[in-house]
């Protein structure tokens, strides 16, 4: 004879169950409130990615923008009937429709538990995706800074000097990217003097390359007026080394700004969620307790799981197993009815 | 003959309080969106205080916190009130001091009234303390090792940049001041020499603007220097050339910035003074409502509500008659005081 042993069996009385509904009902508004905030963080999260798209090569994944989204909602439906459920569950006779569809809900809330927690490594694991996108982005975008006169690119520039300016920073990796590009549009280099002639002709490429960075890359904490031309030269500026100035332009590099502004997003983003996820599963274990008797006012007991683990999950191998059986029943007498 | 009277019975005077307690929770939130509004533009005045030349007057702001303060207060009271109103045995207590506390309430709705006027009149200080600090704030813009000016430079560069704006009208308000410090002039060259021989004051000026003032949306790599040199830069007309640097004036800008939000901040206010004063006859229905019981014993019987007892020409009247007497009153007790000195 098996022995029915409960997982963590509590006694409650009728005060007790009245309580523990009201309490749970907060909880499961609670629960609401924070489906809404991750809603609106997906929401916050995919407006941001949009608008550095061209920094990122339009080549960004918007999934985890689009599950936070996704699991927002469900959060916020699943809550709500969970609160509707508590709020009956004082009533016997509305508690009686919903008692059938009980079980299945819980399930549904477990498997609810295991889309947050895929949700949430997928936010600490993307950032790594995003590094990369970055990376090859900045690359295009400075390379494509002086087309100003080509449709789609116009307004490269106008996005690379934004981000400089808000992010502080100059440059992929540093400031001295901008000096492997010509960043100077053709329209606006008079081909005919000496000057550009010589520079034009020391690359292979034939490309009008400087020792500058566009006006963008200047700091404004610099006590001096910004030196944006000639950098490498100290002899061009008066009282100048360029290898002490620190103040000057921006010396950290775009690709690490962007990202550690995306990354410390995610990282919170993934925080709430894990903390989401220890709110939910604290509801289970009173959800079972809603098994009322005919007697509204006699002691009952509750539990988290009505056998122990282990021969929770036996059963549930079991079920699996007969219903993997009753598929191959089916087709071995699918099989003879045809012959 | 009473001013817009209404018959009451129990039901619709319980339906009267709850609205009324309803609405004074709306006014708590309003006195605190009044509170919050007053801390912000206070916040936002100091942030740019250098430019206005830390002579900004604080005036309005803290205006603007203490009637949130007090509006909270008094509605929150005024609910209360509401809330007793239901109940005879509790509202006694407080019927004595409704008319006091009533009186008050208007005076406090008078005074959200001026608020608001004075936000949308704000403007004109402000454009004078604006002008001022700009100009100083350019002419201190070279002075990076002066101390308590050498966070100039980067306050009005942050400011060109963020409201894209140059110069205190325009961008040539740069060309008439030095706003390279002299610690980075070589005095040795030729062309500083030149420069700085050229006017009275012994300036280094030249027709170039800080970088702040570049405006990214331009095809080309920005002109700062030697703007007016047309043969300095290639395929360049400085008179017809519009997007190289900002057009507008940072005074403009600024002006802008704070008269709109003066103006979303009246009108709020604004609003919130509407509530309070129909809060106000709200409970002044309540209050003539309950007073004015067929049979006091009886908390079911009919009553009849009203704003004023009398007509709004009668209760002037009597109001003047009232002050007049006041006025007798301490006048006759003067004349009492110096007949008595007198006699003995």
């Amino acid at each position: 004879m098996i022995v029915k042993m409960p997982f963590m069996p509590v006694k409650f009385n009728l005060q007790k169950r009245v309580k523990l509904a009201q309490g749970l009902w907060m909880i499961y508004w609670l629960s609401v409130i924070v489906g809404i905030l991750i809603f609106s963080l997906g929401i916050f999260f995919k407006i941001e990615l949009r608008k550095r798209s061209e920094m990122m090569d339009s080549n960004e994944s918007h999934l985890v923008p689009n599950l936070l989204i996704l699991v927002g909602l469900m959060a916020c439906g699943l809550n709500a009937f969970g609160g509707k459920v508590c709020h009956d569950s004082l009533d016997p006779m509305k508690f009686a429709k919903w008692k059938p569809m009980l079980r299945s809900y819980l399930l549904l809330c477990c498997g609810f538990n295991g889309l947050l927690l895929l949700t949430a490594v997928l936010c600490f694991l993307m950032q790594f995706a995003v590094y990369l996108t970055l990376a090859e982005g900045l690359k295009n975008s400075i390379k494509f800074y002086k087309d100003t006169d080509t449709p789609g690119r116009c307004f490269m520039k106008r996005t690379l000097d934004m981000t400089q300016i808000e992010f502080r920073c100059c440059g992929n990796n540093n400031f001295r990217d901008w000096f492997e590009v010509q960043w100077i549009s053709n329209r606006y280099l008079d081909m005919s003097n000496d000057l550009v002639k010589d520079r034009v002709l020391s690359n292979v490429e034939g490309k009008y390359l400087m020792d500058s960075v566009p006006f963008s890359c200047c700091n404004p904490g610099s006590p001096r007026p910004c030196i944006q031309h000639h950098l490498t030269n100290n002899s061009a500026h008066y009282d100048y080394d360029h290898r002490i100035e620190e103040l000057n332009i921006w010396t950290r590099g775009c690709r690490e700004a962007l990202f550690s502004y995306f990354s410390s997003m995610m990282n919170s983003i993934g925080m709430l969620i894990l903390a989401t996820i220890i709110l939910e599963v604290r509801l289970h274990p009173q959800h079972t307790t809603m098994e009322d008797p005919e007697n509204p006012e006699c002691e009952s007991d509750g539990w988290l799981l009505e056998k122990g683990v282990k021969e929770t999950f036996g059963e549930l191998f079991s079920k699996m197993k007969i219903l993997g059986k009753k598929n191959q029943v089916d087709e071995g007498g699918d099989a003879e009815a045809t012959t | 003959m009473v001013l817009m009277s209404v018959k009451f019975d129990l039901k619709k005077r319980v339906k009267l309080a709850q609205t009324v307690w309803f609405m004074y929770w709306f006014a708590v939130m309003g006195g605190v969106l009044v509170f919050s509004m007053g801390l912000f533009f206070k916040i936002e005045l100091r942030k740019r205080s250098e430019l206005m030349d830390n002579n900004e007057s604080h005036f309005l702001p803290n205006l603007l916190i203490l009637m949130g303060l007090i509006a909270c207060g008094i509605n929150a009271f005024g609910g209360k009130i509401c809330y007793d109103s239901l109940d005879p045995n509790k509202f006694v207590k407080w019927k004595s001091m409704l008319k006091s506390f009533l009186v008050l309430c208007m005076v406090l709705n008078s005074l959200l009234f001026i608020t608001a006027l004075l936000c949308f009149l704000t403007r004109i200080p402000l454009q004078f303390t604006l002008a001022e600090g700009l100009k100083n704030g350019m002419r201190y813009y070279k002075d990076t090792d002066t101390p308590g000016r050498c966070y100039m430079k980067r306050t009005l560069d942050l400011m060109q940049m963020e409201f894209r704006c140059c110069g205190n009208e325009n961008y040539r308000d740069w060309f008439e001041i030095q706003w390279v410090s002299n610690r980075y002039l070589d005095f040795g060259a030729k062309e500083v020499k030149d420069r700085i021989g050229s006017n009275v004051d012994g300036q280094y000026l030249m027709d170039g603007v800080p970088f702040s003032c570049c405006n990214p949306s331009s095809p080309r790599p920005c002109i700062q220097n030697q703007m007016t040199n047309n043969t300095a830069h290639y395929s360049y007309d400085h008179y017809t050339e519009e997007l190289n640097v900002w057009k507008r004036g940072c005074r403009d800008a600024m002006l802008s910035y704070y008269g709109g939000l003066m103006n979303t901040i009246g009108a709020l206010v604004l609003l919130v003074t509407i509530l309070e004063v129909a809060v106000t006859i709200g409970l002044q229905y309540v209050n003539s409502s309950l007073s004015t019981l067929a049979n006091p014993e009886d908390p079911e019987s009919e009553s009849e509500g009203w704003i004023l007892e009398k007509t709004v020409k009668e209760t002037f009247t009597d109001i003047m008659a009232t002050m007049k007497s006041m006025g007798k009153g301490t006048k006759v007790e003067e004349g009492g005081e110096a007949a008595v000195a007198t006699v003995s």
